[in-house]
């Protein structure tokens, strides 16, 4: 198997995919009681009125015209008009995906940062004080609801200790950088910004560790089961034979190989957190795809909502190919004979 | 501090008593085990399935996990050190350097993901300091006296491009990187079939000669020792019950456990005559032996063999084995 394979493999498999989730946001919007003509309306028109802005929409067209014309649009990166901004939904969720891309991508380097230490730590001191503790530590992130986590967060840090601000992405009173990634944290550098750029830092921890919380438990699992699993291998054996230290057997033979297993469970997380983000947006006020989504849905705003479908679906096809070709660079026996 | 001992006399256990806590009681593995490997010496121990090689074996380099054992009693010397007292680094500049080990199974005994190459070059710069190009030259020489012509190419392979066979001259080749004084093979043949067996051996001693590396080989296979090794110990049930120069204990063998090992070999079976095996299996290791543990198997089993025999003199001096009709005679 090689890259490129793999690559043209997945490609083909994201045309599938988009199709299946397009057909089926498709079919749920139109099953859901409601005109949005009648939304944009509003109470007081007059049935012709309506009527013409649904032949304005192209509401008024047999369902599988509406679909093609849609898919055909997709197809050339045009994902339809908000019927609540009247924008593009492409130029939408230029500005609010990558709000929620930057939270998502914090939140996940949190939970690595800290969930393989504390993994590695609860494999090498097995039922150990430390092992038990984050055995504590992942169940108290698997059944804490993220929106209680992050108010207990903002209660104490924002309105008790007043250290770290309760919303949103930058102080109001200072400028957004000028916009080249939309990740603040970049544009801010790009920029030379640095106060900005701290208040952006700062803006980030709470949410940020409240979305990563539930997965710093499970990466930690994973790295602890997977390494006990490493450590038991006769290769391990064979460095403790050949007078490898105790610390060399852990980091430099059995994580990397640890790593490996684990690499599946984080770009599984990585599709959570797009998902999950949507929660700990609104808990923060995080100017995200979350509130975007949230409004269009109580809009009826169709074409929005599955701008945000057909967004996250890609990233997530994306995740998984990025998945397989790191584990064909990290395992030979997957990259086969060479 | 090096203990006072012949310096011809690399490893040293003393009456090993081990066992392994379980659920409500424990394995008791070794019972009493002593035995010696001077310099340069072949020594074997042959005994069947569970008979507690291996964990002798590896309690000799220390490599059982941590918390999984207790050891009773006895006295572990190698090279001079307690190896019951020194520290994990003492210890860690004796393996791989001093003393290697090599294993049964070469198929896992490699990491998987990293080439032959890095992996000879990581244990042979720990113990040598040697620059990369350096060790990486040794490591040439290693592969080639282990007969494997395309050194330069398979330094670049990862173990699962590798034959079994090819897996394990490469890890035996690794073991001798440092000239160790004492190489613990513990069934390196045993994965492999039977042609590639004969040459791997070969091989493991034409080098271990050249270096003058003593040998201890564990085998459940007694041609197999007979042929490779100067001097063997018996093993069953964590007990030593006999030992002794390889031609005497073939020749005149003084334990019935021994006599009926020596009756199984193949050459001594004449044409059309079944194989002999021994009846009965080995004593459960979970009950702390009080009787002779081969009591059970035994055709002379009498009064005496409800208490455990001490290894004594069978008339030649430097054969002993554990039996009680040993003492009647005497
Ligand atoms: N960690 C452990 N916990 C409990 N019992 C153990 C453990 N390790 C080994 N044993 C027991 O110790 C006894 C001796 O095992 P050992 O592996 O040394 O046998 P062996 O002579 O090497 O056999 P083989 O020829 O099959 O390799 C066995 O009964 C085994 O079950
Ligand atoms: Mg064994």
């Amino acid at each position: 198997m090689s890259f490129l394979n793999v690559i043209r493999k997945r490609l083909v498999f994201l045309v599938f995919v988009m199709f299946g989730v397009t057909l089926i946001t498709f079919t749920i919007s139109n099953l859901i009681p409601g005109d949005p003509a009648r939304l944009i309306a509003g109470d007081r028109a007059t049935a012709e009125i309506v009527e013409k802005i649904r032949n304005d929409l192209g509401l008024d067209r047999p369902l599988y015209e509406q679909y093609g014309k849609y898919i055909v649009g997709v197809a050339q990166g045009d994902l339809g008009t908000s019927i609540r901004t009247r924008r593009p939904v492409l130029e939408d969720l230029k500005i609010f995906f990558p709000a929620t891309l930057e939270l998502a991508i914090v939140a996940l380097m949190l939970a690595i940062a800290m969930g393989i230490p504390l993994g590695v730590a609860s494999a090498v001191w097995k039922n150990k004080p430390i092992d038990h503790l984050v055995r504590i530590i992942s169940v108290i992130g698997i059944s804490t609801p993220a929106f209680w986590l992050g108010l207990l967060l903002i209660v104490f840090f924002y309105g008790k200790l007043g250290i770290f601000p309760g919303g949103g992405r930058i102080d109001q009173n200072i400028a957004m950088p000028q916009h080249v990634t939309g990740f603040l944290l970049i544009d801010s550098l790009i920029a030379r910004d640095f106060t900005a750029f701290k208040s952006v830092v700062g803006h980030l921890i709470l949410p940020a560790f409240t979305l990563g919380f539930v997965h710093l438990g499970v990466v930690a699992r994973q790295v602890r089961s997977a390494m006990l699993e490493e450590l038991k291998q006769d290769y391990i054996r064979t460095a403790r034979a050949n007078g490898v230290s105790e610390f060399s057997i852990v980091f430099t033979e059995a994580l990397p190989n640890a790593m490996i297993p684990s690499i599946t469970v984080l770009g599984l997380a990585v599709g959570d957190l797009l998902y999950g983000a949507v929660l700990t947006e609104t808990v923060f006020a995080w100017p995200g795809m979350g509130a975007y989504v949230v409004s269009s849905i109580q809009a009826l705003d169709f074409p929005a909502v599955m701008g945000f479908t057909v967004v996250v679906s890609l990233a997530y096809v994306m995740v998984n190919l990025a998945v397989d070709l790191i584990y064909m660079m990290v395992d030979p026996r997957i990259r086969g004979i060479s | 501090m090096p203990i006072d001992m012949s310096d011809k006399t690399i490893l040293k256990i003393e009456d090993l008593h081990l066992n392994f806590p379980i659920y409500q009681g424990a394995v008791h593995a070794i019972n009493g085990v002593s035995l010696y490997v001077d310099e340069g010496e072949i020594v074997g121990i042959v005994g069947e399935s569970g008979s507690a090689k291996s964990v002798t074996a590896m309690a000799a380099l220390r490599l059982l996990p941590k918390g999984s054992f207790r050891l009773t009693n006895g006295n572990i010397t190698m090279l001079g050190h307690d190896i019951l007292k020194i520290s994990e680094a003492e210890m860690n500049s004796l393996r791989g350097n001093q003393v290697a080990m090599i294993f049964q199974e070469p198929q896992t005994a490699l990491n998987p993901t990293k080439t032959i190459g890095k992996q000879m070059f990581k244990v042979i710069q720990l113990h040598t300091g040697k620059k990369r190009k350096e060790a990486r030259n040794l490591a040439l020489c290693l592969l080639q006296d282990m007969r494997i012509n395309d050194a330069e190419e398979i330094l670049q392979r990862y173990p699962f491009e590798l034959s079994g066979g090819m897996r394990q001259r490469i890890l035996i080749g690794l073991a001798f990187a440092c000239s160790p004084r004492l190489l613990v093979a513990d069934e390196p043949t045993t994965a492999l079939d039977v042609t590639v067996q004969r040459q791997v051996l070969q091989l493991m001693r034409a080098k271990a000669r050249k270096t003058s590396t003593a040998i201890l080989f564990i085998s459940h296979d007694l041609a197999l020792v007979s042929q490779f090794c100067d001097r063997i110990y018996v093993m069953y049930a964590g007990s030593i019950v006999e030992e002794g120069p390889t031609k005497l204990v073939l020749s005149a063998p003084a334990h019935p456990y021994t006599q009926a090992l020596v009756r199984a070999l193949p050459e001594s079976s004449t044409k059309g005559q079944r194989l002999e095996s021994i009846p009965g299996t080995v004593p459960k290791l979970t009950i702390k032996q009080e009787a002779c543990s081969f009591r059970e198997r035994c055709d002379h089993a009498h009064d005496l063999c409800v208490k455990i025999p001490s290894l004594v003199m069978s008339g030649v001096k430097t054969q002993k084995a554990a039996c009680w009709l040993l003492e009647k005679v005497r």
